[in-house]
């Protein structure tokens, strides 16, 4: 796209044209060497003031429901919410179904939240590329909160929730399996934990050995920042308003501790490790195309596959090289 | 600002989003259900509203994901009014590109009523999904060609 043409776009984006802003989305959605500009515009108005939330757990915990509750509590205090809700892509037919906004339509229409839903796969730079290029964007579009939903599998989708500036977990009472769960992975690098669906018998056993495990310092990112817990209900829209005070105190917690500025700064060293990936990748493709026919041989038998492997490697540089 | 870096010519062909829609009090949602799910297993994104949709929710939706293609599955008789009313909402928020199409029961003697409104295609009760897929795919790269222009 021309850079006029990117440039109106976010104009009318800034005025709330959100047509506007849905195909900036769109392009961010492609990000590639030849359009990294885009991105690079969109931060330079930025006050990198918006708190990027993380919102993940087991799959069946409420998260999308949990998420339409805290819209309309940041809405009440007056925040301007966006929402990238990332779901997985079907293996088998790479398809996907985006169910998580089904939840959220109640806040369609409200012009101060943006609901993004976003499939695993179909991203050549990788899903986090492209999430970390849309947090910049509604960043720099005024958003207070940027809620980031996953289920937390898959290396892409951890790599996002750990450049969050506050990790909910999501748990849920009753499942022996959910607290196994916690031992690895995402679900241990929580700032808050959420044990949602507390209308449900057990939730108090779930919260003590939540709190427990969390007092203990078992779970949490470290530093200073003890991970607090929190009983709700979605669906009852129980503890929802001591959630978003929980958020608004880690919030100032990471202004003080100046970590807001280091996560940030971590976020945005990712954005750029992640765009040499994917500026490699995309030039060995070209390389390795060019070259395929000659590697026939070393195909057949394996012999000096290393030194083949090595060329394309070698080969890749050059053209980037020339290239820039 | 831009870089010589030039897209590799590998891109993977970009999905088709669809937006399924539920408008109104009607309550039959098996069809976009199906629908639904017949189209994410030959690989289109989809999005499902849910049941008792606006309009107004439908187009911000559309609008929000930047959807190829929205997809309306009505039963409730009120078709008419809500072809006109949806196609008069996305040319406010300028987004009269994305073509609407619509399913369901829908008698054919209205059919020219829609086609005028702008519901570019329909698929009446019995339509294999196979050409339901074809047909949405052809709009989809008519629709990527148009906005190359």
């Amino acid at each position: 796209m021309e850079e006029s043409g990117f440039l109106s776009l976010v104009e009318r984006a800034k005025n709330g044209d959100r047509r506007a802003l849905g195909r900036i989305l769109t392009l961010l959605e492609d990000l590639s060497g030849s359009n990294a500009w885009m991105v690079e515009y969109l931060a330079s108005n930025s006050s990198g003031r918006a708190q990027v939330i993380g919102i993940t757990g087991i799959p069946g915990s409420g998260k999308s429901s949990l998420i339409s509750r805290l819209i309309k509590a940041f809405r009440d205090k007056g925040y301007r919410v966006a929402v990238i809700a990332i779901d997985p892509t079907s293996p088998l037919s790479s398809g996907a179904l985006l169910g998580d906004r089904l939840r959220m339509q109640d806040h369609a229409t409200d012009p101060g939240v943006f609901i993004r839903s976003v499939s695993t796969a179909g991203f050549e730079g990788g899903l986090s590329l492209a999430a970390l290029a849309m947090i910049e964007a509604f960043d720099s579009l005024g958003y207070d909160k940027i809620i980031v939903e996953t289920v937390g599998v898959g290396q892409d989708e951890t790599a996002v929730m750990d450049a969050a500036d506050t990790i909910i977990v999501v748990t849920m009472p009753g499942a022996g399996d959910d607290v196994q769960a916690l031992k690895a992975g995402v679900l241990e690098i929580g700032d808050i934990y959420v044990v949602n669906k507390s209308d449900k018998p057990e939730a108090s056993k779930t919260y003590e050995y939540m709190s427990f495990v969390a007092e203990r310092g078992d779970i949490g990112r470290g530093g200073a920042w003890k991970p607090l817990v929190v009983k709700t209900s979605a669906v009852l829209g129980m503890g929802i308003r001591d959630l978003v005070d929980v958020v608004d105190k880690h919030l100032e917690y990471l202004i003080g501790s100046g970590d807001k500025t280091a996560r940030m700064a971590k976020r945005r060293k990712l954005l750029m490790k992640l765009l040499a990936k994917k500026i490699v990748l995309d030039t060995l493709k070209s390389v390795y195309d060019e070259q395929e026919k000659s590697m026939d041989e070393a195909a057949r038998t394996l012999k000096g596959f290393y030194e083949e492997s090595l060329e394309l490697a070698r080969l890749t540089g050059k053209k980037l090289i020339e290239g820039s | 600002m831009s870089t010589a870096h030039t897209p590799s010519p590998h891109t993977t062909k970009k999905k088709i989003k669809v937006l399924v829609a539920k408008i109104g009090l009607d309550g039959h949602d098996r069809g976009a259900k199906v629908i639904a799910r017949a189209l994410r297993d030959a690989g289109f994104e989809v999005i499902y509203t849910g049941l008792r949709q606006t309009v107004d929710q439908v187009v911000a939706a559309a609008v929000q994901e930047d959807v190829d293609i929205i997809g309306v599955s009505h039963h409730e008789g009120s078709h008419i009014y809500v072809a006109r009313k949806l196609l008069e909402k996305l040319r406010e928020q300028g987004a009269e590109d994305i073509p609407v199409v619509m399913g369901g029961s829908i008698p054919l003697i209205d059919i020219e009523t829609l086609k005028t409104i702008g519901i570019r295609e329909f698929f009446l009760p019995g339509t294999p999904l196979k050409e339901i897929i074809e047909k949405l795919e052809n709009i989809a790269s008519e629709k990527t060609k148009l906005k190359q222009i």
